[in-house]
């Protein structure tokens, strides 16, 4: 059926027709919008802001003491406060140097890399290229789970289940690896040793360490994978050729986010070690501490000055992690993206 | 007529029975083997029976590998065995801690347990009076406050960096991430010298709360930020094409969409400051009796309550820290298993 075409008279087109009035559009925010975008900024900028407040005050406080030790605040081995408690100077003059804790600091957070890493390693391998499906579901949520056990957690099982196989470690080490000087012990006593805090340490870093690395090796590009198993490769030598060269770096980068929570960990080092002020590189002797050990230790009967110098101690520990973190951090998002 | 002869499909890779017997055979000579090593030898103990045994079976299918199939597939089967020591390795603590909280945390509790707290007795008196009232209420106004405090300045930060992506929002993620890491013993560092110290205030559980909150705000704001990514870009641009401002589109359609997995991401915040202890020990005083003000006067917190334990030292005081550890891991683990289920309720439908 053929429509038919209205008709159309010459008047009705040239009637003239009001045009429709512009809409002016605005690309300028309302005025809530304006309100909600400012307290979102402040609120997104708490973080910058707390961040430099806590540097800020830190520095602030021990600013003092910073300035009257100077380099030998890093370098010293000596942490005497001789203010007596009504406030009169001691006979010695007091002198703070964090030196001999951050050599305890590190001696523990590196053996608990050297202990951690190839464990993390291994786990996350075997959670991205072994584990069956449903199995790996579970673990990865074990893995998270891990990472949020507190670390008083660590610090009781350190103390009343990890020591003892720890200390029958450490004595094998002793019998058998004794003539290198870290393994040495003047007496073989092997309670409370920093390679006890630096077992405990391993375990409380394994779990941040292993999910980065797995989630590193699961960008690994799959078609390289499969060029490989086509070029015949065997599962290791897929891992060695395409795996690691593809996400070295990023597992860098977790093993150093570990390092920042194993040089800031303070309430399971308490409780495992012997927390003696001295730079104690025999590992196996149960004398040391690291940092923030120590700044629990000192701050029960610290006098006004010596608060101050464990402020600047606080600061010396907040630049060193959040410098860790800062590079770790840079590290493992730029392999994340590299791959995509 | 023609029969048709149908072939079986053969699978090569699968192993065949004389490589489960092999296997079988390697795993029982490998127990053997390892027993007689730990009975004859210097070695004791369970530990070591296990990590001798995982080293002959990992040896010999090595062996039998690279007699089958060459060196290549030696290197294969000693890597595949490292794999598989890892997770074990990385599951033996995880059981270890479990078992031992389970097994010695229920000693010290009992009907008095959550009633009364140890203003009357010290953390060695037998294990038929105190408790942990005093810690339990002061746990709870701690995440109470830290709550108020950091899911409002956690979730706007989440805001800031997807739906504003305002200026300097790639430095903030990074300020976030980093902030993440920081010890928790400089927050409780922080709050005493900045609000504590030489300020003629004390100890109090808002101090407490305050350095909690440092801790909780990265947790919230990174996981409230991946949250709100998954939100698909065509539920903002409906909204503002229906007109809305860009405030209604976030508080109307954005959040609602991803409600259960920023309720999520404050679960894992609570999950993460439940447990620490370091800063409460510069903020909180760490009472023994109850104490229901937070903002005046010491208080205790489970935490503080398994650190005095542990520093007395004694045996029931040791019970003691144990239960305390038993009742927070309880409660991590159920805020885990919310977050988890809550996560699993797909986020946007």
């Amino acid at each position: 059926m053929v429509r038919k075409a209205k008709d159309v008279t010459i008047a009705e087109l040239e009637r003239p027709h009001s045009a429709p009035t512009p809409r002016t559009l605005e690309s300028k925010p309302r005025p809530s919008d304006r309100v909600f975008r400012a307290i979102v900024g402040v609120g997104g900028f708490s973080s910058l802001t707390i961040l430099g407040l806590i540097a800020g005050y830190l520095f602030f406080r021990g600013y003092s003491i910073l300035r009257s030790e100077s380099l030998s605040f890093i370098t010293g081995y000596e942490w005497v406060s001789s203010i007596n408690s009504d406030g009169s100077e001691g006979a010695q003059p007091s002198t703070y140097g964090v030196g001999a804790m951050l050599i305890g600091t590190l001696v523990t957070a590196v053996i608990a890399l050297v202990i951690g890493v190839p464990v993390s390693v291994f786990a996350a391998l075997y959670l991205t290229f072994f584990a069956p499906q449903r199995v790996k579901k579970i673990l990865v949520t074990v893995v998270d789970l891990m990472a949020a056990f507190p670390s008083i957690l660590f610090g009781l099982w350190g103390l009343y289940v990890l020591m003892e196989p720890g200390m029958y470690v450490a004595e094998l080490l002793n019998k058998y690896l004794g003539w290198i000087p870290i393994f040495a012990v003047p007496v073989p006593v092997f309670l409370r040793s920093p390679f006890i805090a630096g077992l405990v340490l391993a375990v409380m870093i394994i779990p941040i360490v292993t999910a980065i690395s797995r989630e590193i090796f699961a960008q690994t590009p799959l078609d390289r994978i499969q060029a490989a198993y086509a070029l015949g490769a065997s599962k290791w030598a897929m891992i060695k050729n395409v795996a690691f060269p593809y996400s070295y770096s990023g597992v860098v980068g977790g093993a150093m986010l570990g390092l920042g929570r194993a040089m800031g960990e303070t309430v399971a080092v308490f409780t495992v070690l012997n927390i003696l002020y001295q730079a104690n590189f025999k590992i196996l002797l149960g004398a040391g501490g690291n940092l923030a050990s120590h700044i629990i230790l000192k701050f029960g009967e610290a006098s006004e000055e010596e608060i101050k110098a464990l402020m600047a101690a606080g600061f010396v520990l907040f630049l060193m992690t959040l410098a860790v973190n800062m590079i770790a951090n840079v590290i493992v998002s730029k392999t994340g993206r590299r791959g995509r | 007529m023609t029969t048709i002869k149908t072939v079986a499909p053969i699978r090569p890779w699968r192993p065949t029975k004389r490589d489960y017997t092999l296997q079988i055979a390697i795993i029982i000579g490998s127990l053997v083997a390892s027993y007689l090593l730990v009975a004859n030898t210097g070695f004791e103990g369970r530990l070591s029976l296990v990590i001798f045994f995982g080293f002959f079976a990992v040896v010999a299918l090595a062996i039998l590998s690279g007699l089958r199939r060459g060196k290549e597939a030696a290197k294969d089967a000693v890597m595949a065995g490292a794999a598989y020591t890892g997770i074990f390795a990385l599951l033996l603590p995880v059981v270890s801690m479990l078992w031992t909280v389970i097994s010695r945390g229920t000693a010290a509790i009992y009907d008095g347990f959550f009633t009364t707290d140890m203003s009357q007795d010290p953390f060695s008196s037998p294990l038929d009076a105190g408790g942990i009232k005093h810690a339990l209420i002061g746990t709870l106004w701690l995440i109470a406050i830290a709550l108020i405090i950091s899911v409002p300045l956690g979730i706007l930060t989440a805001l800031y960096l997807t739906e504003i992506k305002g200026p300097g929002s790639a430095l903030i993620r990074f300020l976030v991430q980093a902030m993440s890491g920081i010890p928790s013993i400089v927050a409780g560092l922080f709050i005493y010298s900045a609000l504590i110290s030489g300020t003629g205030r004390g100890f109090s559980g808002f101090m407490g709360a305050l350095a909690l909150s440092i801790l909780m705000i990265p947790t919230v704001a990174r996981t409230a930020e991946e949250v709100l990514k998954l939100v698909p870009a065509e539920y903002r641009e409906a909204g503002l094409a229906l007109g809305a401002t860009q405030w209604k589109t976030v508080a109307l359609v954005v959040i609602p969409a991803a409600k259960s997995g920023l309720v999520t991401a404050v679960i894992l915040g609570v999950a993460r400051i439940a447990g620490e202890t370091a800063p409460l020990l510069f903020t909180t005083g760490g009472a023994d009796n109850t104490n229901l003000n937070p903002l005046d006067g010491n208080m205790g917190t489970i935490p503080f309550y398994i650190w005095k334990a542990l520093i007395d030292g004694s045996p029931e005081a040791a019970s003691r820290a144990w239960a305390g550890i038993f009742i927070l891991m309880l409660a991590v683990l159920s805020l885990f298993a919310l977050a988890r289920f809550l996560s699993r309720a797909s986020i946007v439908k």
